[in-house]
């Protein structure tokens, strides 16, 4: 894992007494609300429905145990006990005193981490693949350039004050786990002829108006990766839509200039780039993947499992992943148990997640866009008593890529800008579905759940997703079917008129049944959706 | 009726004016006719509140309800966690959120 070196440090104190003193002058009124919100949010701290509500970066969702355990130690000490995974990656508080925040990033500085441009129109937490280095068909480690990435567009003096937010993500398989083309830019590793390089796609993104990203370059040389981005950004930077907030963001510039425009505009931009020779110092990148090297795996060890315990053998068929090293496993850890809230994980959780990386995984951890987590070098040895600790801890349900591993973001019960309630949707959707045996009949189905048109639930992207509204004051739930955030990535399509809380329930038993009776050899809810459309299900849910 | 909330400086926690200060009970909310923004701007002044705003409400038998749902959920807290709701002056308070 990355460290900070002298510089990190120093930046990341200075911010925290930079913002203590902001905060302390807030209280004692030198500052007032509309001068002080533009500060707060540059550190991650936002007035939501019930508190302040803090956002924690975790650099492309990578964790030390030391880190993972100060997340829960303050989730003890100055929240209510329980933090929240995000489809960011990140970690949200939702009960923050605005005269402890500040003593909250002292703590997290103390552990390496902030909550730096977790909000404003700036370059966000970068987002990556939660099986980086340890998955088999990887090009390259993309955290390395993920690290590289963040150093890049913190504080990056042209980019603070964008049109609007800034998502990026890196890749390096042909398995997309991180929704890559739904970002404001997706950077893809890639490796033709022997050299590493990056396919980047730009203009992607969800929220009211969803966008998959088109490929802008099939190829940038790996030393030219930062100088090229820096040309996307100019290019949207002059013309992104700053006079209005919902047309800001770069789709909507490559959409309204079209792909061959924008490319031709970050061409002439690279050009000029390139005279200026802005790429970093190729033995920055080499410094950096120093620190991602891999851990001193054993060797010789054996690949067998022993599964004569059912509900372990289930467990492990579900939520183990095949891993890169002979001997080692990537454990998947839910965290959406059937009667639980998507995301959620108390101190305790959380402080057992660290110990276990800190025992297990080589003291690592990483955390999905899908809201759960992974150990993600576990020996094969390990794995019963590994989840013999996460059966006690309530963290074993095995629903990886179910239906029951609902994506959902906080809705109306904590978010201000919610229409609609997402969690008990997504508890009464997993009381529904809760038989294992019924789920794992039902395969790979994603299912995704946003309380407003922002799509922090990335409802866009769910091969079941809903939207929830809000009808004269009473919450409306939108269907959607056919949307994947996967390397297939495309939107899902509005089924008709909305439904009431319990309707949607069993609209969704409707499809699930549609797709049971029509499915062939062996496809998948979105296979049989694609290749039958979706005129079979709107009959069998509006008759 | 018109009452009058927003969130406490400090801790953050919810808010409703009334009449005489501030009560982190909904039930205690007053109606403050004309004068909430007025209000509102004054004590935004004072550092007693943040985000300060008027909304709809209703007052019977049952007591103050907030007509939309959003400001239902402010003033009782997640719906999907009970256990932190502070503790209600009305025992069936949850049932009115929804």
């Amino acid at each position: 894992m990355y460290r900070y070196d002298s510089y990190d440090q120093a930046i990341v104190d200075a911010r925290v007494e930079e913002f203590r003193d902001q905060t302390q002058r807030r209280l004692s009124g030198a500052l007032t609300e509309d001068q002080f919100k533009p500060l707060r949010l540059m550190n991650g701290l936002y007035l939501q429905l019930h508190a302040y509500m803090l956002r924690v970066a975790i650099p492309y969702g990578t964790l030390s145990a030391k880190q993972m355990r100060k997340l829960g130690e303050i989730a003890g000490k100055y929240d209510k006990g329980y933090g929240h995974f995000t489809t960011r990656q990140n970690l949200q508080y939702n009960w923050i005193k605005l005269a402890d925040a500040p003593d909250i990033l002292a703590e997290l500085a103390t552990v390496e981490m902030h909550a730096i441009q977790t909000s404003g129109n700036c370059i966000r937490n970068i987002s990556s693949d939660q099986y980086a280095g340890v998955s088999a068909d990887e090009v390259a480690d993309p955290r390395p350039w993920a690290e590289l990435l963040r150093q890049w567009s913190s504080f990056h003096p042209e980019f603070t004050y964008l049109p609007r937010k800034f998502k990026i993500a890196v890749i390096a398989s042909d398995d997309d786990r991180a929704a890559m083309r739904l970002h404001d830019i997706g950077l893809k590793l890639v490796e033709p002829d022997g050299v590493v390089g990056a396919e980047v796609y730009a203009g992607g993104g969800m929220g009211r108006t969803p966008m998959v990203a088109p490929l802008i370059r099939d190829f940038v040389a790996e030393d030219e990766i930062i100088s090229y981005l820096e040309a996307c950004l100019r290019v949207y930077n002059r013309y992104g839509r700053r006079d209005n907030k919902y047309k800001a963001r770069i789709k909507i510039l490559v959409h309204e200039i079209g792909v061959e425009e924008y490319r031709r505009q970050v061409e002439e931009e690279f050009a000029h780039m390139r005279e200026l020779g802005l790429n970093p110092p190729t033995q920055e990148l080499a410094r950096i993947r120093t620190f991602f090297a891999a851990p001193a795996y054993e060797s010789g060890l054996s690949d067998e499992i022993d599964r004569s315990n059912p509900a372990f053998a289930l467990w492990v068929d579900r939520q183990v992943a095949a891993h890169k090293v002979p001997g080692y496993a990537i454990v998947n850890i839910s965290l959406k148990p059937i009667d639980g809230i998507p995301g959620d994980a108390s101190a305790e959780q959380i402080a057992l997640a660290a110990d276990l990386a800190e025992a297990y995984s080589f003291d690592e951890l990483r955390v999905t866009h899908a809201q759960n987590l992974v150990l993600p070098h576990v020996k094969k040895a390990d794995l019963y008593t590994i989840w013999q600790k996460l059966v006690a801890a309530g963290l074993a349900e095995a629903n990886l890529d179910l239906i029951t591993d609902i994506i959902a973001c906080p809705g109306l019960d904590y978010c201000a800008l919610a229409n609609a309630r997402s969690i008990p949707l997504a508890q009464k959707i997993a009381a529904r579905f809760a038989d294992a045996e019924r789920q794992a009949d039902l395969g790979e189905l994603k299912l995704k759940i946003s309380g407003c048109i922002n799509a922090c639930g990335h409802h866009h992207a769910g091969h079941i997703g809903i939207l929830g509204v809000d009808r004269k004051g009473v919450e409306n739930f939108q269907l959607l079917l056919g949307g994947s955030g996967a390397e297939d990535a495309s939107l899902g399509q509005i089924t008709g008129p909305g439904f009431s809380e319990d309707g949607v329930v069993d609209a969704i038993e409707k499809v699930t049944d549609i797709y049971l009776a029509e499915r062939e050899n062996g496809e998948r809810f979105l296979d049989t959706y694609r290749r039958i459309g979706m005129k079979p299900f709107k009959e069998a849910i509006y008759g | 009726m018109k009452i009058l909330t927003g969130n406490d400086l400090a801790s953050g926690d919810v808010i409703w004016w009334a009449g005489d200060g501030w009560s982190r009970q909904v039930s205690d909310a007053a109606d403050v006719g004309t004068h909430g923004d007025e209000l509102a701007r004054a004590e935004e002044a004072a550092l007693r509140v943040v985000g300060a705003y008027v909304i709809d409400a209703t007052l019977d038998e049952d007591g103050v309800r907030p007509a939309h749902i959003k400001d239902r959920i402010r003033a009782f807290g997640p719906t999907v966690r009970p256990d932190l709701v502070e503790q209600p002056t009305e025992a069936d308070i949850g049932k009115w959120v929804i």
